[in-house]
């Protein structure tokens, strides 16, 4: 294509941005609004995901070990135990240190102050990848020569797991329902934009013009206002996301919860938005003027 | 040259053929006058010409393109070979009049240079020279008729096709609008022109070819220039 052509097309598409002033402010309404909503919910789903990895990370498996190992046998269970797939780390406790966290546990208890530091028994301390894996692992260790007895809360595990299940369900449906009324009213919002231009087609068709040479500079349009609209809808999101991070943790919910920082998010969610915005506008502009190109 | 040879053409959905085994030949720069009742049928002809619709029988050819068996990426080839000019003069409201005719040569990947000189020339060509940076809601109903006139003509068609181009305009503008059809016709670039009208007046005064049409039909096609037929 010649330079000179491409240059005039690219200046056509940046002047009807401007010439069509209305319509092009409805379409990065539309595109910031429907972004902002989507992207509202997806971050959402992202800090209840990280807070559900948090909490899970916190619910523990213990092994006690024979009675009858010795300390250097105990500590030499620890690579048997480490291989297993599901463990992320173990800690070994042994049974001196355990006796003096139950004794400061239960100060002041009459029934524990006579107690024998023998009944106490040497243990690990594992943390898991996969909490929904936590009985086939219990299984594991309970068949490693030395392990006694493992204790797991399955109740918790399981609760934790029907949890992110229905978080993850609702998180989904909720997304899915919005890309498709967001789909539905961005795809409305250029059609309408593309109607009123409908004359300006037929007479560029009537004098000759190729589909490309109509279509360039709707394309052209499409992408400013899709990637400013993205870029728009990146800002007030960071906006948005600070304000409501900032009421949590100074509010009531301060120490329970602890949002991802924007900064962490902000580059996928810069790239997601600007990507979207681009998409949506230029296959949302191409697509709209397909019918008045079959004349 | 447009030849329509046993042509037909109905619409989608119609039941009447819009166009009924119609035949007829012009010659390139040939000036003929396309008369008839509303509904005879000329906005068809129109169409088949520009390749807006598509016959379903017979042979169509207009300045050496096939369009019975014609690729639809063509199209736009066929279609700069003529200019078109309509009653409802059809310029895009945000561009100057200076732009609305620039861009019918951008079209056919004019160069800018080209663009410069060709432009102001059809421009004092049609007696619009200072009406360049005027937008179409700032001239005339016989100025924007003119900056279509140039629009139609800045690519030098083959053919110039005119759809009751005075049905819009007063006498005076309408004859004048006339003689300018006959000056790209005659001297200045021996342009084939077919007009469709239904004013009689018009037509009489010039000594052109006149085809009358009625039902999709030629009902009458004579060389002496005399709007001869009477509509209904």
């Amino acid at each position: 294509m010649r330079s000179s052509k491409l240059g005039y097309l690219t200046k056509e598409g940046f002047k009807s941005i401007m010439t069509h002033g209305f319509m092009s402010f409805a379409s990065v309404t539309i595109i910031v609004a429907c972004l902002v909503i989507m992207g509202s919910f997806t971050l959402i789903a992202v800090n209840i995901d990280s807070l559900l990895d948090e909490l899970e990370s916190e619910n523990i498996v213990v092994a006690y070990v024979e009675e009858t190992f010795p300390e250097e046998e105990a500590r030499a269970l620890q690579p048997q135990i480490e291989y297993l797939a599901n463990v992320r780390s173990c800690e070994f406790v042994p049974k001196a240190q355990a006796y003096e966290e139950f004794v400061s546990q239960h100060e002041g208890q009459a029934s524990f102050a006579d107690l024998p530091v023998e009944v106490v028994r040497d243990r690990y301390i594992i943390y898991l990848e996969d909490i929904s894996l936590m009985g086939q692992t219990q299984e594991q260790l309970e068949n490693i020569i030395g392990i006694a007895r493992v204790r797991a809360d399955m109740k918790v595990a399981q609760g934790f797991v029907s949890v992110r299940n229905m978080i993850s369900a609702i998180s989904l449906i909720l997304v899915v329902v919005l890309v498709v009324v967001s789909v539905f009213i961005m795809s409305n919002t250029v059609k309408l934009a593309t109607l009123s231009r409908k004359d300006e087609i037929a007479i560029m068709k009537m004098v000759g013009a190729s589909n490309w040479f109509i279509r360039f500079p709707f394309v052209v349009e499409g992408l400013v206002l899709g990637m400013f609209g993205g870029m728009l809808a990146f800002l007030l999101e960071w906006v948005i996301y600070d304000v409501v991070a900032n009421k949590i943790m100074t509010g009531l919910l301060g120490g329970l919860i602890a949002l991802i920082p924007f900064a962490s998010l902000s580059a996928m969610v810069f790239l997601a938005y600007v990507g979207v915005g681009l998409a949506v506008g230029v296959f949302g502009s191409s697509i709209a003027i397909r019918n008045y190109l079959q004349v | 040259m447009v030849l329509f040879e046993n042509v037909s053409m109905t619409y989608p959905g119609g039941e009447l053929r819009a166009i009924d085994n119609m035949s007829f030949a012009i010659e390139d720069g040939e000036f003929v006058f396309l008369v008839g009742p509303s509904g005879s049928g000329k906005t068809s002809i129109i169409k088949l010409i520009t390749g807006e619709v598509m016959a379903e029988s017979g042979i169509l050819s207009v300045n050496g393109f096939d369009l019975r068996h014609i690729r639809r990426r063509k199209l736009p080839l066929m279609r700069r070979t003529i200019g078109v000019i309509f009653q409802d003069f059809r310029l895009i409201e945000d561009m100057t009049v200076y732009e609305n005719v620039a861009f019918a040569m951008h079209v056919v990947g004019a160069t800018n240079r080209d663009i410069r000189r060709r432009v102001p020339y059809v421009l004092d060509l049609v007696g619009l020279a200072g009406r360049e940076r005027r937008y179409p809601r700032e001239v005339s109903g016989g100025e924007k008729q003119r900056v279509a006139v140039a629009r139609a003509i800045v690519n030098s068609p083959r053919l110039l096709i005119a759809d009751e181009p005075t049905g819009n305009l007063d006498p005076a503008l309408s004859l004048e609008l006339m003689l300018l059809m006959d000056r790209i016709n005659d001297n200045e670039m021996g342009t084939t022109v077919l007009v469709v009208t239904h004013e009689k007046e018009l037509v009489n005064s010039f000594s052109k070819r006149v085809i009358a049409i009625e039902d999709g039909r030629v009902i009458s096609d004579g060389m002496d220039g005399y709007y001869s037929y009477e509509i209904q």
